[in-house]
């Protein structure tokens, strides 16, 4: 192959690298907001995995920084472990709030930063946040108290009728930006008519999730979004398809959890959500329902150690469990209560959470209990952090916080997106005007440009801020150099009465060196922003890093292909530049 | 062809005196009101405190905004209206007694005070002392780190020390000038503000650079021009590049600071402030001042007697240009 048939094809694979790691990002940002939220589209989670995130300033959020007083804590009770624990009950919460992608993350100096995009009430959040964490030990019951629980939902979510349905329902199929609360959407539905609620006896389905138009009609419009576990046991599964419906009606009749101890539906029992599970050969995690007493009798201020311990299940000795040890008064209590209860399941709750359910196999004498059977050492060492969590004596301090409303942050993509627009079609007339075709050719290159930059950003997984947008306008200001410099130096050579080969030959050389230097110091200027950059700096820093090297790779390299092929094939006199 | 500047003859070393001139009162003036205000005037990104931005669904009062923000707890607070009056920044210490949230409170009283108005929160900032104080750091390091690897930069490829000196010179320049600019008009230094400080830093030294190798290349074939000549040259040559390039970052820019919303509004003056600077910097003062530093270093070492090296070379020549 010629030199130039090699260059070509290596542009060509080049930009195919490129379009494949373009591609999640313009899916996704061309999708409407129904269909990107993972209740109505499954697949779409895959696609947003790899594609370009927006920052919190132009999708909207919050960005909350605290601080574990650990000082607070006497040093002899300390553990090493606070932060793992405040951070667990903060993902807890989060979760039951309803956004849809946090970030929970640990940062030096005792801190914890939490990333909460896309809210609709960033105030709520805050207080979710700070609130000091529970937990309680609450008995499992069995199945027909679980039944007579969820008729009493369907019982409610039947007698508002269809008016409470129909307002649901459109919440879901329109669904409200990413994360918005659960229980908000419910406000502006009224209580509807009273239709004759049909009280003969339901039964818990247990096929898959039935479509939801046949709700409308039907008598259990909430215990048939659940599928069957146990037929003895308190728990019944809801697939992810059906959550997020099932968490509204439970919402609507009981409370939202974040907000408090949901409320008592029938004899002593509450319904509380498990954690996100995969069950079966469901892609999706769901969650489990479980019918508990309300009554705590054991909580967090009972515990006094939790480990993790191996060996303590003779038949999988290698198999990571967790040892427990209450204080004298929690013994007794646990002791009556195991004694009484063996073969009931006993529900560990962390905020209305509830986070492990273990079967008690004998009466515990002594406080001394061991929980085995547990997945893995990873499930091991969550419910440790778990039960230390509710018994952690301190507070978290706000630090500094940052909050966008949805409506800057669809404005600031607005105005963003516009000004580069402008801007870029400003610079791509002056280019043309006054290179004429070589003006073409350098737009060309700035396309080029600007396709890589989305490319990498989507590779990468980058986030776009709104400095970031920034960033590509300035790119675009600054792209054009490169290329002005060899037109420049190309245009002195044929006044020097050079040929077209010749000029073209030189103007690139004797520019390179010059395009060089002159991208080196911007670039390291965006390496330093990037380096000490906060969130939105960091968006700008990397879009400027990126485009910068781009720009070198089209300016030098692509736009001198198609000069040299094009002389290759023709001779030219004279250029049009 | 169309073409700019081709063969220009400007004489911009002959007027290097009148951009001095214009240079030094610039920079002074900047450093005046840097003076005067005790620095440059500190966003809550560095001070700590507390901001609220709000937008009304219609023109409001200010008196009301700021009565509201009184009784709603935040207290030491002050009041900007934007907008026409339908956005407000509030800037406040903190919050009093059990507020747990400020924009609700706010929201809660305005909407009494001024009825039937909604009031929507466009953005909320809090940034405790703790991490102000950091961030202070985090920008005062992040503009060292940037000085000492361009200024590396600058030496390693410029030999030349006048070269070196007169680069760095017109950075130090078109910093202090937007900087004063910024002081004089009361804007707000926050967090972006100093990023675009540091890319002015970078895109600065990038205009240098282009005029000094066109100078170092010329130095390399005309034996017979004095270095003035030489710088002369350079510079036209390389005008149409530098003002071809300056008006597309300017263009870009501009339709950043006109279209691009309030949050960008501060990056984007500075931006523009920036590259209208550093032209002017790259043309007439870094070339200027590389020339003169070249001269005079070349004077002391004939004073000092004969010595050898390529600043010799051209010595004599300068000599008698003089």
């Amino acid at each position: 192959m010629t030199n130039l048939r090699m260059k070509w094809a290596f542009l060509v694979v080049v930009l195919l690298t490129a379009s494949y790691y373009l591609l999640p990002t313009v899916r996704y940002y061309s999708m409407s907001l129904e269909q990107r939220d993972p209740r109505v589209n499954p697949g779409v989670t895959g696609i947003q995995k790899n594609a370009m995130k927006l920052g919190l300033d132009l999708q909207g959020g919050s960005y909350l920084v605290y601080e574990v007083d650990i000082d607070k804590i006497p040093e002899e009770l300390r553990t090493g472990d606070e932060i793992d624990q405040v951070i667990e009950v903060i993902r807890n919460r989060v979760d039951q709030y309803g956004v849809l992608e946090p970030v929970i993350q640990k940062q030096g100096g005792n801190r914890i930063v939490v990333q909460l995009p896309g809210l609709q009430d960033p105030a709520r959040a805050k207080e979710l946040v700070g609130k000091t964490a529970r937990l309680d030990f609450l008995l499992v019951q069995n199945a027909q108290e679980l039944f007579q629980a969820m008729t009493k939902v369907d019982q409610v979510v039947a007698r508002r009728g269809s008016e409470f349905l129909k307002g649901v329902l459109d919440a879901e199929t329109t669904p409200p930006p990413l994360g918005d609360p659960l229980t908000a959407v419910l406000d502006d539905v009224s209580p509807g008519d009273t239709a004759a609620a049909d009280t003969a006896g339901t039964s818990l389905s247990d096929t898959t999730a039935t479509a939801v138009d046949p709700l409308l009609a039907g008598a259990n419009p909430f215990s048939t979004l659940f599928q069957q576990v146990d037929p003895n046991s308190g728990v019944v599964y809801c697939p992810f398809e059906n959550y997020g419906l099932a968490r509204r009606m439970l919402d609507e009749v009981a409370g939202n959890p974040a907000d408090g101890t949901p409320a008592v539906l029938a004899g002593g029992t509450i319904l509380l959500w498990g954690e996100r599970e995969f069950r079966g050969d469901n892609e999706n995690p769901g969650r489990f329902l479980y019918a508990v007493t309300a009554k705590a009798e054991i909580t967090g201020d009972n515990i006094d150690k939790a480990e993790v311990q191996f060996n303590l299940d003779p038949t999988r000795p290698n198999a990571s469990g967790v040892s427990l040890t209450l204080d004298k008064r929690g013994a007794a209590i646990f002791t009556r209560l195991t004694g009484n209860n063996v073969g009931r399941q006993l529900a560990i709750v962390l905020d209305n959470t509830v986070e492990s359910a273990p079967v008690i196999r004998d009466k515990i004498r002594g406080g001394k209990a061991s929980i085995t059977g547990l997945d893995d050492d990873a499930e091991a060492k969550d419910l440790v952090i778990v039960l230390k969590a509710g018994a952690l004596p301190t507070d978290i301090i706000p630090l500094e916080e940052r909050t966008v409303g949805p409506s800057l942050g669809r404005d600031s993509i607005e105005k963003g997106v516009r000004a580069a627009l402008i801007g870029g079609l400003l610079v791509i007339v002056i280019m043309i005007i006054y290179y004429r075709v070589s003006g073409i050719l350098a737009v060309l290159a700035l396309t080029l440009n600007l396709f890589f930059l989305f490319a990498v950003l989507g590779a990468l997984r980058g986030t776009l801020t709104l400095p970031g947008i920034a960033g590509i306008v300035l790119t675009i200001g600054i792209a054009v150099d490169a290329n002005v410099l060899i037109l420049e130096r190309i245009r002195e050579e044929f006044r020097n009465g050079k040929t077209v080969r010749g000029a073209i030959d030189t103007g690139y050389s004797s520019a390179f060196r010059t395009i060089i230097d002159s991208n080196l110091t911007t670039l390291i200027s965006a390496i330093v922003l990037f380096q000490f950059g906060t969130g939105p700096i960091k968006g700008f820093a990397t879009t400027l890093m990126i485009g910068i090297i781009a720009n070198v790779f089209t300016a030098v390299f692509v736009t001198r292909l198609i000069y040299d092929s094009i002389l290759s094939r023709w001779q030219l006199k004279k250029l049009s530049i | 062809m169309f073409e700019i500047f081709v063969g220009t003859k400007f004489k911009f070393m002959e007027k290097r005196r009148v951009a001095y001139v214009i240079s030094s009162i610039l920079v002074l003036a900047s450093l005046a009101s840097l003076i005067a205000h005790g620095g440059p005037k500190e966003s809550i990104d560095f001070t700590g405190g507390n901001l609220l931005y709000i937008a009304f669904d219609q023109k409001v009062n200010t008196s009301d905004v700021r009565e509201s923000a009184e009784r709603a707890g935040l207290s030491g607070s002050e009041v900007q209206m934007a907008q026409e009056n339908t956005q407000a920044i509030i800037h406040f210490r903190s919050v009093e007694g059990d507020t747990v949230n400020s924009f609700y409170a706010f929201k809660t009283v305005m909407e009494e005070v001024a009825s039937g108005v909604t009031v929507e929160l466009m953005s909320q900032e809090t940034v405790g002392p703790k991490i102000g104080k950091e961030l202070e750091k985090k920008a005062a390091t992040a503009i060292l780190w940037s000085l000492v690897l361009i200024l590396a930069y600058v030496a390693w490829r410029f030999t030349r020390v006048s070269f070196g000196i007169g680069a760095v010179a017109a950075l130090f320049h078109d910093i202090l000038i937007v900087l004063g600019i910024f002081s004089f008009l009361e804007i707000e230094v926050s967090l972006t503000v100093v990023a675009a400080f540091l890319t002015i830093g970078g895109y600065s030294i990038n205009d240098t650079i282009v005029v000094f190798d066109r100078i170092r290349e010329n130095m390399g074939q005309s034996r017979r021009m004095s270095f003035q000549e030489i710088v002369n040259k350079s510079v036209n040559q390389t005008l149409a590049r530098t003002v071809l390039t300056s008006t597309t970052t300017l263009l870009a820019v501009l339709s950043l600071f006109l279209l691009g919303g309030v949050v960008i509004h501060d990056f984007a003056l500075a931006m523009l402030l920036g590259v209208l600077v550093g032209t002017y910097s790259s043309i007439f003062v870094a070339s200027a001042l590389a020339l003169d530093l070249s001269s005079w270093w070349v004077r002391r070492r004939q004073g000092q007697g004969q010595g050898k090296g390529k600043e010799n070379r051209l010595s004599t020549k300068v000599a008698a240009a003089r």
